[in-house]
């Protein structure tokens, strides 16, 4: 049966029908239906821009925490998460194998985890009475004389959501700049030596980032795309959607809130584009920054 | 020449150099570690031990405790266990079937063949690489809907299985193939197809494996799909019954105290963890030969 099968249809059918109806056909219908005001019960009724407007001018928990609690967070976690994975990809490669393939894994491990099933750990260790483990600690060392409400006070939610997508940062990205590194040939570091070359900071920026530029921008579209992929976080955390005072509220979560709670799906398919757009336009412009180091 | 003290990339044995490397990541492999550490003693802890006050990170007499009560509050939910398992099994096995076979067989006609088109489907899959379901969960669940896939194993599954990173990683992996190998296959006589099965597959094998992996993470620890397309209980996930344990939904559970709850909850993450991490250790050879040639030109 295989012996006549030689049109490109055989290979891409299936692959590209499933990223059809599954990627393009959603981006589609989440444009199309943010023009329209949508209870998921009776038909859209197109509303024009009546959405966009509505969620720039009216829309107070968007524009006071949704939004920049988002750009908060994207900030924070997306270049620090990538400069920590190439920062310590650049150091595993400087190791033996057995412990790099060891600290590897361990590394990595987080981004296997599931979201909803380590949220009993941060729980567990922020919880906000006296069994909370760092609650035990502080308290036990003297630095508060009451247990604090990590999780629900709005004061805290956000840096934890920050620390925690921090340690979940190494993925995919990672993995690729630690085999990005380990294939630059040794022999230009000599060379760049003879040449002159004196310290560590010249080596990275003229051999090891150049040479391992491919690597640097999957990275980086890795780390833009796993940011807002780990969204759900203040939600699972805080347990509540809104979180408390929308303090961990991120455009996710503003999706889910008036999609699935409210059934406004027009209302937050609107949410959605602007979503799809700031994470295209960081990536963009990541791409350019980094596209330039040439 | 005096002696070379620049970057020596992946060293064949330890030397004093190193020592201010291990000095970083250790201390940040801990911090990492310290969480997952802690699932695996929290889920074999006793009653007794969960309740300790101050708290105490080891476990001193381990049981299974925790996961019989999981087993129980399952069955006090209407649905056994064992059927979430299954439904979390065969989901599992039908997505990452079908995204190896579909994705690498796209992968060959991106790479090798060729047709009209065929520069722009790279571009909008790369394009896709910063696609985020979340973002569009509501028009999925329309899509879907609309196709009559709610209350099935293929609606749970179908969703994640093109996996524009995946088709991503191959396509690149495949493009290191010489060309001269396809072409003497095909004075041979062999077809596209044959091409493929016998000499492409074997030699992708380490991308195949982390596109298995990439899917079997998404598809395991997906937690939406049965979250939003699944209405019958008895058709839910692993996940979706554990994020109900997560939140105390299940009928009878207010009762169960909260803090014997984070026990059968550690014992909960760590069925869903387990799988994962036992395949990335036993695949990870592979998956950084893939990962070399990951880049983006």
């Amino acid at each position: 049966m295989t012996r006549r099968m030689n049109h490109p249809a055989w290979f891409l059918m299936p692959y590209v029908l499933l990223f059809v109806v599954f990627i393009i056909v959603p981006v589609a219908i989440a444009f199309g239906l943010s023009f329209t005001y949508f209870n998921t019960v009776e038909t859209p009724e197109w509303v024009g821009l009546r959405n966009y407007i509505e969620l720039l001018t009216r829309d107070e928990v968007f524009m006071q925490h949704v939004l920049p609690n988002t750009i908060k967070f994207a900030f924070i976690v997306g270049p620090v998460g990538y400069f920590m994975s190439f920062l310590l990809a650049w150091m595993l490669a400087q190791i033996p194998h057995l412990p790099r393939t060891v600290f590897a894994i361990i590394l990595y491990s987080p981004s296997m985890t599931a979201g909803i099933a380590m949220a009993v750990v941060w729980t567990v260790l922020f919880s906000g009475d006296h069994a909370g483990y760092l609650n035990a600690m502080l308290l036990n060392w003297g630095f508060i004389s009451e247990p604090i409400q990590f999780l629900i006070s709005p004061d805290h939610l956000m840096n934890i959501m920050i620390v925690v997508a921090l340690w979940a940062s190494m993925g995919v990205g990672f993995l690729a700049m630690l085999a990005g590194i380990l294939n630059i040939d040794q022999s230009l570091y000599e060379a760049a030596y003879i040449d002159g070359m004196r310290n560590r900071w010249q080596e990275i920026f003229y051999i090891t980032i150049p040479s391992m530029k491919p690597q640097m921008l999957f990275g980086a579209v890795m780390a833009v795309v796993g940011t807002f992929q780990v969204g759900m976080i203040g939600v699972q955390l805080s347990g509540a959607n809104p979180t408390p005072q929308y303090a961990g509220q991120l455009l996710v979560n503003h999706i889910e809130d008036f999609g699935f709670i409210r059934y406004l799906m027009g209302y937050a398919s609107a949410v959605s584009v602007v979503l799809l757009i700031i994470i295209y336009s960081i990536s963009k412009v990541t791409f350019n920054l980094l596209g330039e180091k040439e | 020449m005096a002696k070379f003290t620049g970057m020596k990339i992946n060293p064949k044995r330890f030397h004093r150099s190193q020592l201010k490397f291990f000095a970083v990541l250790l201390p940040m492999a801990a911090f990492v570690a310290l969480p997952i550490l802690f699932i695996f003693n929290h889920a074999f802890k006793p009653l007794n031990e969960l309740f300790a006050y101050p708290p105490r990170f080891f476990v001193r007499q381990p049981t299974l405790r925790n996961f019989r009560d999981l087993v129980e509050l399952a069955a006090q939910s209407g649905v056994p266990f064992s059927r979430y398992l299954f439904n979390s099994l065969v989901v599992t096995s039908i997505g990452v079937t079908l995204a190896i076979l579909f994705t690498s067989l796209a992968a060959y006609g991106l790479s090798k063949l060729k047709f009209r088109g065929k520069k722009f489907l790279f571009e909008i899959n790369t394009l896709a690489l910063m696609f985020v379901p979340i973002a569009v969960m509501i028009p999925r669940y329309i899509t879907i809907a609309r196709l009559g896939l709610i209350d099935s194993y293929l609606g749970l599954a179908l969703p994640l299985i093109a996996i524009p990173v995946g088709l991503f990683l191959v396509k690149q992996f495949i493009d290191q193939t010489p060309d001269e190998l396809i072409e003497s296959a095909k004075i041979d006589g062999a077809s596209e197809m044959q091409i493929f099965l016998r000499i492409i597959v074997p030699i992708t094998a380490p991308a195949i494996a982390t596109v298995g992996i990439l899917a079997f993470q998404l598809i395991w620890n997906d937690v939406i799909g049965p979250n939003l397309y699944i209405d019958d209980e008895s058709m839910k996930t692993l996940p979706f019954f554990f994020q109900t344990v997560a939140q105390g939904a299940i009928p009878g559970q207010q009762h169960h105290n909260p803090v014997a709850g984070q026990g059968v909850l550690a014992a909960a993450s760590l069925i869903m963890f387990v799988p994962n991490i036992i395949m990335f250790i036993w695949l990870q050879n592979k998956v950084m030969n893939t990962m070399a040639h990951s880049g983006i030109k």
